[in-house]
Order: structure tokens, then C-alpha cells, then sequence
């Protein structure tokens, strides 16, 4: 067992993972016979395990150490050469995904005692929230790719079970089937990508596959291709183009579900996976990355305008999200990616849990059905109200510090590779949609005159239980940013801390006991890290792709200036155009609708994803099983019944030859052995006694012969 | 002391009485007492020799081994002979030749 992590600390981790694993299986057991089918239980259980989260998220802020690490790790199968062991890696980025992980499914187990209530499945439900819980914190807690595969599809397993919560709609269980495949698609490049890193190291552990890496072990294209290989899990979990088709669809699961699976975490384990391998990408690996996030981001906010599907259009806002986190990591902004993935996390399942409150109000998901509910539901309104703001990057906001980053972090790759700086354009004509589509959302469903007056006569206020998550997540989107502790504590690893020059601190940070953490505290506290993070500029330690310098620190700080103020004016067009078009109704989205009909039908059939993969994949398997059930009965089928035809004539020879000259030598060879048996079966006489008589004189008699041969 | 050979003739006594016993008699039970005998006059040759040749702890292991055995084999023959009964409504061991060729 090789470890630097204290006791009390792995009891903790094991307990956080634990414990909602313990929930899901007395849900399944048991769970309609609790009072209350016990949602109390599950509810609790992911409580302490969150307070146990936030206990160690707060342990890592008091040590406060960007190279935080401990690590524990135990063997656990070592047969003949192959040797694999489970352990818990515990950083400042697991602590951070500890913590968002934890509060999102508290409150979601909250939010959804409210809106399932009366639910067939009640506690099915609750259960398959436990096992979801457990597996997405088994992930960001192992500290091997294998370990990592197996929680991956766990996530996904209960990604698929909630989908299809509603199974008796042909839409929902469609939907949790097309998730799941198209996951797996994306899966099979990852354990293709794991498959190579382990064939060429020996390894599955991400210290020792770092080290191979920074050694030189590996390297070249084939670590391109690990590297390819392994996002193209993070493109099926993510819902990166051209995987993105599914996460629409899964907005047949329950609106809670959507907004802690299919918003905060499950989806943005692509990019935790991103950011935990980030030092074995390759430059050509990352620049795939980035491309890919970049098409997606730009492609799925321009679907997003169109939808009138509530959950539909903060789907597609979501898929964006997660194409801009992506993007930040294909260019090299580490800590941006990652600090959008959690203030994304908090913002958006707010944003999903608002809009889960108010089809909870109207029974409709489509927006025409809405219109000023503000008066109706001020929690529900103004807490979206601050998601929205957040998502669209008006400053002081989470959202804008992880979105300025972002664009920061993309000018400067821009500026310094100048054909690329059409990401950053890219990106920036994003946000201000982003903006804008989410202000339409806002517009219609708040604001305005109701358009249907009987849906608006029932509408209510959601109950408390699910308003308080809102709250809660309304004060996170807001201020969870604020203090630059973010980017204080998840720094872009340093490939070079790798070496194995030193083995035994191949764990970052690993000479620090945890008894030292005081002294160690002081020692961080320096001028060196956090007034640099505090700054406007929160990207102090942003580095532009592998190998980037610090020498042109100037020009990176002028690129996050130019950025912040270019996305500051991008959000403001964004929601003056929102608001002039669903606010002040100055232009008519009608009129602009018919004049550019094409392009509208275009965003609205989703660039024709599905009807082309319906055609093009499916389509062309079904070609293929068609041409091969054709071959299978003409050619295989010929060739099997020709061949038969033939045997029946040579086996009426071969039977003739065995009749007689066979079976006379098997018969004559039988007849004699009976003729024998018949005479020997007489000594068998079935009596024990006999037989003893028989071989007490046998024995005597060599004892005999022993006496008077003496020998 | 008893010489090494008194032991031996004891055993070998115990041994062609267990024989006996087993070869002639026809009710199984009293067959199951002569392998007992068998079996103690074995556990009298291993304690005997234990103490007279190599004076170590083997011979004592082998004959708890044995007294173990036969408390299992007594259990599962006693077993047998009830099906037996139930079966045959007899326990004559010479009754019981199904086995004969």
C-alpha cells in the first residue's frame, strides 16, 4: 500500500463514496416499505457525505497549496504479470469536484422530494440517484484509468436508468436507449486509448503514466492517438459534436435529473477527464480537442435560439457550455475549463431546477404555454434570473470570471498562434448568443402577458423544499467565484514534476505531512500566488499550450484586458438584442422567422443531426444487413447445401464399407469379450465378504511367500 | 517395561478378530465393530511404534487422524445401513447383492 494520505482522511473519502451506494441499496431493498418511501434516507445520506466533502474542501483551502496532493493506493489483482491496483487520488481539483458533486445532488435530492412527489416510483427514483452519486464520485475520486473506465460507464448505466424513469413513454425509453449507445460509441475510442497507454506502459495509474510521459516512454503519435482516443469519451459523455445528439433527448428523464446529470456533473466528467490527462495530450491532440469544443459550442448555441422547448433550449445552452469548457482545455486554459466546469455547474442546475419548478407549475415544457409567471413564482423567477445573468457573463458573476478566462485563455493561444485566432472570435460571437438566448428564454417565460391564461390561472409557487435549493445555487452561482481561490489552488500541472529522476515524490506535494499544514498555510499565504489571482486578471498562472512561456506575460495580460471588456460588450449586445426582440417587442421574431425561413428550419431540425444519422448510420447498417442476409442465402447458403448434396453421397459409401467390414471387426471383437464376461461375471458375486475372503488370501499368500523366499 | 512385541501381538490379535469378525459375520453392524477393530489395532501398532522407534509426535497425530476418520466413517456407514434398512427391511449383509454380475 503506497500512500501519503492520512487515515482519517481515506476513512472520509471511502465514506463519501460509500454512502450513497449504502442509499441505493436500501431504496432497492426496502425502500417502498420506509415510511415515506425514503427519500429521507437517500436525502441524508448524500447530506453527510456532503458534509464530509465540504470538510475536506475546506481542509485543502486551509492548506491552500496549488500542489495539493495525496494519494493512497492498494493492490488489487496481481496475477502472474498483470498487476492493477484501486486507489483514491485526492488534489485540489478532486476536493473542488467533491464539493460541487455533493452539493448539486444534495440539493437535487432535495428539489426532487418536492417535484416527484406521488411518483410511481418513488423510490426507485431515489435509489437510482444514490447509485448515480456514488459512481460520479467514484470518479473523481480513483487515481487509475481503469478504475476511472469503470465508473465512467456507471454514470452512464444510471445516466441510462433515469432517462428512462418514465419508461412507459416511448419517447423516454427511446431516449435512454439512444444515451446510452451513443455514449458507448464515444466509450469504445476511450478504452481504445486506455488500451494503448497500458500495452505500451504496463499501467493504468495516472502518476505512473505521467511519469512514463515526462521520461519520454511514450510519445509522438501514438500519444496523439491515446490522447484522441481517450476524448473520444469525453466527446460521447459530453456531448461533444458529432456526439451531441443525445443529450436533447435525454431531457425525457425527470427535470431534477437533467439538471444534476445532464447539466452540472455527469456531462462535465468529459472535461474532468480532460483536465485530469491533460499532461498526456499531445499539442496535435489538443488542437483536436479545441476544434472539436469550438464547433460544438458555436453549432448548439445557434440551435439553442430556435427552441421552444424550455428544457430543450438549456440542453443545447448546455451542450455550448460544455464545447466552450472543452475548447478552454484544447487551448491550453487548464484552470479556465475547469473553473467554468464548476461555476457552469452551479449556474446551469439552477437554471435546470427553475425551469423544473415551473413545468412543475404549468405541466408544460413548451415555452408558447408560459409568459409572466414572474408574479406567479418571484423565488423561482429571480433566482433564474440570477443563472441567467451568471450564464451570459455579466460581471461580478461567476459565470463571467470563468467565461472572461476562457476567452482570455483563447485570445492569447490566438495571439499566439495567429491562424487560430479564429477560435477566440468564434467563441466571443458565442457568448453574446449565449446571452441572448437565454434572455429569450427569460422573456418568455417570466416576462410579458401570459399566452395561455388558463395554464397561468393554476400556476403556483413551488413548495419550500424546492426553493431552497434554488436559493441555495442562486448564492453559489453568484458568488462561488469570488476571492480567486479557484485559480489559486487548480494550477496547470508541470509535466517536468514527473521525472523519475525522483520516484518517491512522483506524488505532487507529497513531502508535506498534513501535521505541517500550519507552518505550510504561512508559507503559501506569500505575495506571490493569491494578489495575482485576486487581480482582475484571474489567469496568473494561465500558460498558453504545452511549452508556452511566461516571458510574454505582458501581452498575455493585455489579451485577457481585450477579452474581458470584448465579452462584456458581447454579453450587453446579447441581451439588448434579447430584450428589444421579446422585450420592448421592437422588432418581430415572427418577421425576422419568415425572412430567413431556410436558415430558421435549418436551426430548428438541429442541422438535420438526426435525420442524417438516421439515414447515413443507421441507414447504412441496415444496407449492410440486408446485403449480408442476401449473401448469407445465396452464396452461403448455396455453398452449404452443395456441400451437403455431396456428403450424402460419399456417406452412403462410407456407410456400406462401415456396415460390413467395420462393424463385423466392432461386432466379432464384442462377441468375444461377452463370451468372456459371461464366464467372469461369476466371481462377481456381489457379496463384500466374498471379495475380503479373496484378497485376505491373496495377502497371506505373498506374505508366504516373503517368509520362505525371504524377500 | 512391556517389550515393542507384546504391543504387536496384542494388535496383531485385535487385527485377525477385526478380520474375523468382518469375513464371517452377516449382520452389518457387528461388521462395522469389526472394522473398529481393524482400525484400533492400527492406532495400537502407531502408538507403539511412536514410543519405541521414533519418538516424535507423528505417530500420536496419526492416530487421532484415524479415531477422527472412523468417528466419520462409523457415522456414515451407520447412515448406510439405515437406507439399508429402510430399503431391504434387513440388515443380512448377505441379502444385499444387487451388485452381483
Amino acid at each position: 500500500m503506497a500512500t501519503n494520505m492520512p487515515a482519517d482522511m481515506v476513512t472520509s473519502l471511502v465514506l463519501i463514496l460509500l454512502l450513497p451506494l449504502a442509499g441505493f441499496a436500501i431504496q432497492m431493498f426496502f425502500g417502498t416499505r420506509l415510511p415515506r418511501k425514503g427519500d429521507w434516507l437517500s436525502t441524508g445520506l448524500i447530506g453527510i457525505s456532503l458534509v464530509l466533502g465540504i470538510v475536506m474542501f475546506i481542509r485543502t483551502l486551509g492548506v491552500f497549496d496549488a500542489g495539493y496532493a495525496r494519494q493512497v493506493h492498494w493492490p488489487w489483482i496481481d496475477i502472474g504479470g498483470f498487476r492493477v491496483g484501486m486507489g483514491i487520488l485526492f488534489d485540489n481539483l478532486t476536493a473542488v469536484m467533491l464539493m460541487v458533486v455533493g452539493i448539486v445532488s444534495f440539493l437535487v435530492h432535495l428539489f426532487s422530494i418536492g417535484y416527484l412527489h406521488g411518483d410511481v416510483r418513488y423510490s426507485r427514483y431515489f435509489g437510482y440517484l444514490g447509485i448515480f452519486s456514488f459512481s460520479m464520485l467514484g470518479l473523481v475520486l480513483c487515481d487509475n484509468l481503469l478504475a476511472l473506465y469503470v465508473f465512467w460507464e456507471l454514470v452512464g448505466l444510471s445516466s441510462y436508468l433515469l432517462i428512462g424513469h418514465w419508461f412507459e413513454k416511448k419517447s423516454a425509453s427511446d431516449a435512454a436507449k439512444k444515451a446510452f449507445l451513443t455514449t458507448r460509441i464515444g466509450d469504445v475510442g476511450m478504452f481504445i486509448g486506455i488500451m494503448i497507454l497500458y500495452a505500451k506502459l504496463g499501467t493504468f495509474r495516472f502518476d505512473e503514466i505521467f511519469a512514463a510521459v515526462a521520461d519520454g516512454e511514450i510519445g509522438g503519435s501514438l500519444l496523439t492517438w491515446a490522447g484522441v482516443g481517450l476524448f473520444c469519451g469525453a466527446i460521447g459523455k459530453s456531448a461533444q459534436f458529432p456526439l451531441h445528439v443525445w443529450l436533447p433527448d435525454a431531457m425525457e428523464g425527470p427535470t431534477p435529473v437533467s439538471a444534476l446529470i445532464h447539466a452540472a456533473t455527469m456531462v462535465a466528467a468529459g472535461v474532468y477527464m480532460v483536465g485530469r490527462l491533460f499532461l498526456l495530450f499531445t499539442p496535435e491532440a489538443l488542437l483536436v480537442i479545441a476544434y472539436i469544443g469550438l464547433i460544438t459550442a458555436v453549432m448548439a448555441a445557434s440551435i439553442a435560439i430556435v427552441q421552444t422547448d424550455i428544457k430543450k433550449a438549456l440542453a443545447y445552452s448546455t451542450i455550448s457550455q460544455l464545447g466552450y469548457m472543452i475548447t478552454a482545455l484544447g487551448v491550453g486554459g487548464y484552470t479556465a475549463g475547469l473553473f467554468h466546469l464548476m461555476t457552469h455547474a452551479f449556474f446551469k442546475a439552477l437554471l435546470f431546477l427553475g425551469s423544473g419548478s415551473v413545468i412543475h407549475a404549468v405541466h408544460s415544457q413548451e415555452m408558447p404555454d408560459m409568459g409572466g409567471l414572474r408574479k406567479k413564482m418571484p423565488v423561482t423567477f429571480w433566482t433564474f434570473l440570477v443563472a441567467t445573468l451568471a450564464i451570459s457573463g455579466v460581471p461580478g458573476l461567476s459565470g463571467f470570471f470563468s467565461k472572461d478566462m476562457i476567452l482570455g485563455a483563447s485570445l492569447a493561444f490566438g495571439m499566439e498562434h495567429s491562424s487560430h485566432l479564429i477560435i477566440f472570435l468564434l467563441l466571443l460571437v458565442t457568448a453574446g448568443v449565449t446571452a441572448f438566448y437565454m434572455f429569450r428564454v427569460v422573456f418568455l417565460t417570466f416576462l410579458g402577458r401570459p399566452r395561455d391564461e388558463e395554464r397561468y390561472a393554476h400556476a403556483h409557487e413551488s413548495p419550500a423544499v424546492m426553493t431552497i435549493p434554488l436559493t441555495v445555487l442562486a448564492v453559489l452561482a453568484v458568488g462561488s467565484a469570488w476571492g480567486g481561490w479557484f485559480q489559486a489552488l487548480v494550477v496547470k500541472p508541470e509535466l517536468g514534476q514527473y521525472r523519475t529522476a525522483a520516484v518517491a515524490p512522483a506524488v505532487p506535494g507529497g513531502e508535506h505531512g498534513e501535521a505541517h499544514a500550519g507552518e505550510h498555510h504561512e508559507a503559501v499565504h506569500d505575495e506571490t500566488t493569491i494578489p495575482d489571482a485576486l487581480h482582475a486578471d484571474p489567469e496568473g498562472h494561465e500558460t498558453h499550450v504545452a511549452g508556452g512561456d511566461h516571458a510574454d506575460h505582458g501581452a498575455a495580460h493585455r489579451a485577457h484586458q481585450i477579452a474581458m471588456i470584448t465579452s462584456i460588450l458581447a454579453a450587453g449586445l446579447g441581451i439588448l438584442l434579447a430584450w428589444l426582440f421579446y422585450g420592448r417587442r421592437l422588432f418581430s421574431a415572427e418577421t425576422v422567422r419568415r425572412r430567413l425561413a431556410a436558415v430558421h428550419l435549418l436551426l430548428s431540425k438541429k442541422y438535420y443531426f438526426d435525420e442524417i444519422y438516421a439515414v447515413g448510420v443507421v441507414g447504412t447498417t441496415l444496407w449492410v444487413s440486408r446485403a449480408a442476409r442476401a449473401f448469407d442465402t445465396h452464396v452461403v447458403d448455396g455453398a452449404v447445401n452443395g456441400t451437403a448434396w455431396r456428403a450424402r453421397g460419399f456417406s452412403w459409401f462410407i456407410g456400406l464399407f462401415d456396415n460390413t467390414v467395420i462393424d463385423g471387426m466392432v461386432n466379432g471383437v464384442a462377441g468375444t469379450v461377452t463370451a468372456w464376461g459371461r464366464q467372469f461375471r461369476r466371481i462377481q458375486t456381489g457379496k463384500i465378504q466374498n471379495y475380503l475372503l479373496g484378497l485376505v488370501a491373496v495377502a497371506l499368500i505373498l506374505a508366504f511367500v516373503r517368509l520362505v523366499r525371504g524377500f | 517395561m512391556i517389550p515393542l512385541q507384546g504391543y504387536l501381538v496384542i494388535a496383531a490379535v485385535l487385527f485377525v478378530l477385526g478380520l474375523f469378525c468382518v469375513m464371517t459375520r452377516r449382520n452389518a453392524v457387528t461388521i462395522l465393530m469389526g472394522i473398529e477393530l481393524i482400525l484400533n489395532s492400527a492406532n495400537v501398532n502407531f502408538i507403539a511404534f511412536a514410543r519405541y522407534c521414533a519418538p516424535d509426535i507423528q505417530g500420536h497425530v496419526f492416530a487421532i487422524f484415524v479415531i477422527i476418520m472412523a468417528a466419520a466413517e462409523a457415522a456414515i456407514a451407520l447412515a448406510i445401513v439405515l437406507n439399508l434398512y429402510k430399503r431391504i427391511n434387513s440388515i443380512d449383509v448377505d441379502e444385499v447383492d444387487m451388485m452381483r454380475g
